[in-house]
């Protein structure tokens, strides 16, 4: 969506565009309208009140018309405004992208500098340096602006410093870029929203400080008028002629609000989290919109999921994450998903529980049965006693699911007692009994440590432990070695193996990962644009594969110990879930293709008693032998 | 065969907890001093898990660190750290993230055309025609060129990535994970497109992955690096099939392959050693089953076998 449209979508922020725009053209017209002198002097007419005679207003205590000081006065202090906020982002943008590009001892004396200059409260600062350049309005500005150099400098040194580690800053150094040259055209485009969104939050203020130095008199000089001279001017007349100080008044609180409003929207159209919906705030459900009759269990397995479709609608456009996946898994059962990113495969797991995050998460069609009860229907209040207790899940990168600020202990007794009340004591000795079940060495010891104290693998056991804190009966574990070494990685698949069969454990394991699956699961499930396409026993499958897909992604994965070799690969890129094509979502790519395959829908169909296949012209052991 | 890269002695200390005046409170050895030859037209490959130096290794090489010691020599002349402007056109990178290595400010053309500009001062008819050729050989569309990074897959994210070190007209790749962020189907595409631009523009490649599998498949020679230091180099068939140091089968063992049992190869905890606190002897020292006495005080020298390997191990297999 364009920055107009998502700012449009905010009505207040409308509203503060289109009072600014006015006032902006009226600033701007002001030498061609009609008006009075606003310096000219009449005592005689001192003081009238608004739209007496000819003077829409009224008079000050001069006698100079209100109307015309004020759309001077208002044009003055927002050119010194806007001027102010431009100096102060310039000024302190370039320290900032300095100090954060360059790093180091540069950045280290910069900063200190701008830690001093922030130490000394604002208005003693602008006071000091007006008083030592003498009053006037640009004085005024200067202080103005040197004020709020820090603010800038702070904001966008912390940006730089993320930027300047990026890739392609390095990529731009290796192409010969010079720094000056980095910094025009690598750096600084990607810094220009935040001076942006910093600079529109800020110049209403700026216009208020100017403001408040000119009612102090020390900012624009007699006869001249800007809106904190009137009202400075206006003071003694308070009480007594209360529209000299109300006209100014109330056109600084107009414009402030005004801006602040537009500079509010500015931010939440401009920045990039706010952007992508971060802050919305997701259901504690998946949203569920089934039309279609919830199909009934036939089964009776642990888990069985039925023609499940998830979707996810975001501008108008309706992503088919899953689209209708079967599975069953029995108690005591390890079962691989296995497939490439947008297959759905993490999208079918977490839309079990209900965790898709809604919006834009939709379950569309479908039933999970988990011990014969329906779960997507399901009040939330069931689903938040299953999640954890009797489903536990493992995710793939154990620093993100860990609390920082918490000891792992704190957060192992957290998830005990979620579901079972007892106390404190009984609690943490379970904890660490949990952590011995999971092999951490000195677990006493190890259970009052923080996330970051511990390496990655060491995390992922606890991560391990917390699934395992209530006995749950199945455990869904989503790529749960994929961001470990291969060393460690062994570890905790063997070791999730061994809970597996001395716990009785039924688990889903994602994966990309033939060797993984072919080491752990007893039956596997490959999934390929949101849909499974071949599922049976892990030997059987990963021996003669049926569906092409599954054939040519083996093919793909290089096995150690050959040495040296062309890799067979797939040729092109799997469909767009927005745009899926008719028939079988792989035709493009297969080499086994027929007319047949581009249409209608393609059933996934039992090719013996365990195995079955999505697929017309299915691979055969014969043909396998032939070629 | 030349040498297209070699390096001596190269390493690299970083300085922990810097203060504004004075000398850092510690520092950190991240690569010991490493002693590396890549011959004309090879793939060496580099193994390692993650915190072995294998990155801060070729962030030297191509100039982005500034190395601690040691020198890195390109066609048998001592490379000029100073002017990053001959380095590019010498020894390229390719990064592991295709998308966060493309600015997502420019279009595709101007990062493309950011090396010919500057590294080799083209007119802007030569870039063109340069640009069109390196797209074909890399297996893209010309009309990707005024586009944005994020229309782009991984896959051909990474391509472009390629694409911008083949424009720079480098003779040697410092390949950085290229294909760790890419799925299984797209990762075969990338490498059998090295594997053909290798043999178009006679490239050196240094290959440095994780996996091990992957390395094997592309790479001539295997150098196996642990904390900072290499421990075994040698052809790529061999190394893995038949490890002599204690590290590399433990990583042979690890590696999950369909049809062999899961067990788990090490028993004791995993760690690796303290940084801070190096040990004083061999670095594997405390996870190794072949360990002996004199490896806790004693650290092995890279040393040549009677089958022209390398290994620094006391006890090998």
């Amino acid at each position: 969506m364009n920055f107009l449209h998502l700012l449009a979508r905010n009505r207040l922020a409308l509203a503060g565009l289109i009072v600014m725009l006015l006032i902006v053209l009226l600033a701007l017209i002001t030498p061609l309208l009609p008006l009075a002198d606003p310096d000219v002097t009449n005592t005689a007419e001192r003081f009238k009140r608004p739209f007496e005679d000819n003077a829409m207003l009224g008079t000050d205590h001069l006698g100079r018309d209100l109307l015309s000081r004020l759309l001077w006065g208002g044009r003055l202090s927002l050119a010194v405004g806007f001027a102010s906020a431009l100096i102060a982002a310039v000024i302190g943008a370039t320290i900032g992208i300095v100090a954060g590009f360059y790093g180091g001892r540069t950045d280290n004396v910069i900063m200190r500098g701008v830690d001093m200059l922030m130490a000394f409260p604002y208005i003693l600062l602008a006071l000091a340096i007006v008083a030592a350049l003498g009053p006037g309005l640009i004085n005024a500005l200067i202080a103005v602006a040197a004020v709020n150099i820090p603010f800038f400098a702070r904001n966008i040194r912390g940006v730089t410093v993320s930027i300047a580690h990026r890739e392609f800053v390095d990529a731009a150094r290796l192409s010969g870029m010079s720094d000056a040259r980095i910094i025009l055209t690598e750096v600084l485009p990607n810094v220009i929203p935040v001076i942006v969104i910093a600079m529109s939050t800020t110049v209403g203020w700026m216009i208020l400080e100017t403001a408040g130095l000119s009612f102090l008199g020390l900012g624009s000089q007699p006869p001249q008028a800007d809106l904190g001279s009137m009202l400075g001017e206006a003071r003694s007349a308070l009480i007594t002629n209360p529209h000299t100080s109300i006209v100014p008044g109330a056109m600084i609180l107009v414009i402030v609000m005004a801006i602040n409003l537009l500079g509010d929207g500015v931010r939440d159209a401009l920045d990039p989290r706010l952007r992508s919906g971060a802050l919305s705030r997701p259901m504690p459900n998946t949203l569920v919109r089934r039309k279609d009759p919830v199909p009934e269990t036939k089964i009776d397995a642990l888990l069985e999921l039925n023609g499940l479709k998830t979707q996810f609608h975001s501008n108008g456009r309706i992503h088919k994450a899953v689209g209708g996946v079967d599975l069953c898994v029995e108690a005591g059962e390890c079962v691989g998903i296995i497939g490439e990113s947008g297959s759905g495969k993490s999208v079918t797991a977490l839309s079990v529980m209900g965790l898709v995050a809604s919006p834009p998460g939709v379950i569309t069609a479908g039933a999970v049965h988990f011990a014969g009860q329906e779960l997507l229907g399901a009040p939330y209040e069931t689903l938040r006693r299953l999640r954890g207790d009797r489903v536990a899940y493992i995710f793939q990168d154990p620093q993100a699911t860990l609390h920082p600020l918490y000891t792992v202990g704190r957060q192992l007794v957290e998830a005990i007692r979620a579901h079972h009340p007892t106390s404190r004591a009984n609690a943490h000795e379970r904890a660490v009994e949990l952590l011995r079940s999971v092999r951490i060495p000195n677990a006493e010891m190890r259970i009052d440590s923080y996330p970051h104290e511990m390496s990655g693998g060491m995390r992922q056991r606890v991560g391990i432990a917390m699934a395992l804190a209530n006995d749950p009966d199945l455990i869904i574990a989503d790529e749960p070695t994929t961001a470990l070494d291969v060393t460690v990685q062994a570890q905790i698949l063997s070791l999730l193996s061994d809970l597996q069969r001395e716990r009785g454990l039924a688990i889903i394991f994602i994966t990309h990962d033939f060797g993984v699956v072919a080491q752990l699961c007893n039956r596997v499930a490959v999934m390929y644009a949101g849909r499974i396409v071949e599922e049976g026993p892990t030997d059987a499958i990963l021996n003669s594969p049926a569906h092409p897909y599954t054939a040519r992604l083996m093919a793909c994965v290089p096995e150690l110990g050959r040495g040296r070799r062309e890799l067979a690969a797939i040729p092109g890129l799997p469909p767009v879930l927005d745009m899926l094509p008719q028939g079988c979502a792989f035709a493009d790519r297969c080499h086994r293709v027929q007319d047949a395959c581009r249409t209608g829908n393609i059933s996934l169909s039992a090719i013996d008693d365990e195995r079955a296949v999505r697929c017309i012209f299915p691979e055969t052991p014969a043909m396998d032998k032939a070629q | 065969m030349t040498n297209a890269l070699k390096v001596s002695e190269l390493s690299k200390t970083f300085a922990v907890g810097k203060r504004l005046f004075g000398p850092p409170q510690a520092h950190v050895r991240a690569v010991q001093p490493v002693t590396l030859t890549v011959r004309k037209g090879e793939t060496l490959g580099i193994v390692g898990e993650s915190g072995c130096g294998k990155s801060t290794l070729a962030r030297m090489l191509v100039g982005l660190l500034e190395p601690s010691g040691g020198q890195i020599e390109i066609e048998g002349e001592p490379l000029d750290t100073a002017d990053p402007a001959t380095f590019g056109r010498k020894i390229q990178y390719v990064f592991q993230d295709p998308i966060s290595s493309l600015n997502p400010r420019k279009t595709i053309r101007q990062i493309m055309e950011a090396p010919l500009r500057h590294l080799h001062g083209m007119s802007k008819e030569r870039r063109a025609r340069r640009i069109s050729e390196i797209f074909s050989a890399v297996n893209l569309r010309e009309d990707f060129l005024d586009r944005y990074p994020h229309e782009f897959s991984g896959g051909q994210a990474q391509r472009i990535g390629i694409g911008r070190a083949l424009a720079a007209d480098a003779r040697i790749l410092i390949l950085d994970e290229p294909v760790s962020a890419l799925d299984v189907s797209v990762q075969a595409q990338v490498l059998n497109l090295l594997s053909d631009l290798k043999a178009k523009f006679d490239l050196t490649y240094l290959f440095i992955s994780h996996d091990l599998a992957v390395v094997e498949a592309v790479s001539d020679r295997v150098a196996v690096l642990y904390f900072g230091s290499v421990v075994e180099i040698g052809p790529a068939e061999q190394v893995f099939s038949k490890p002599r140091h204690p590290y590399t089968k433990l990583l042979a063992d690890s590696a999950p392959v369909v049809g062999r049992p899961l067990t788990a190869p090490e028993g004791r905890e995993t760690e690796l050693p303290d940084p801070l606190n190096p040990p004083g002897g061999c670095a594997f020292c405390a996870r190794c089953p072949r360990a002996l006495n004199e490896c806790a005080t004693e650290r092995p020298a890279l040393a040549r076998d009677a089958s022209n390997r390398m290994i620094a191990c006391l006890n090998p297999y």
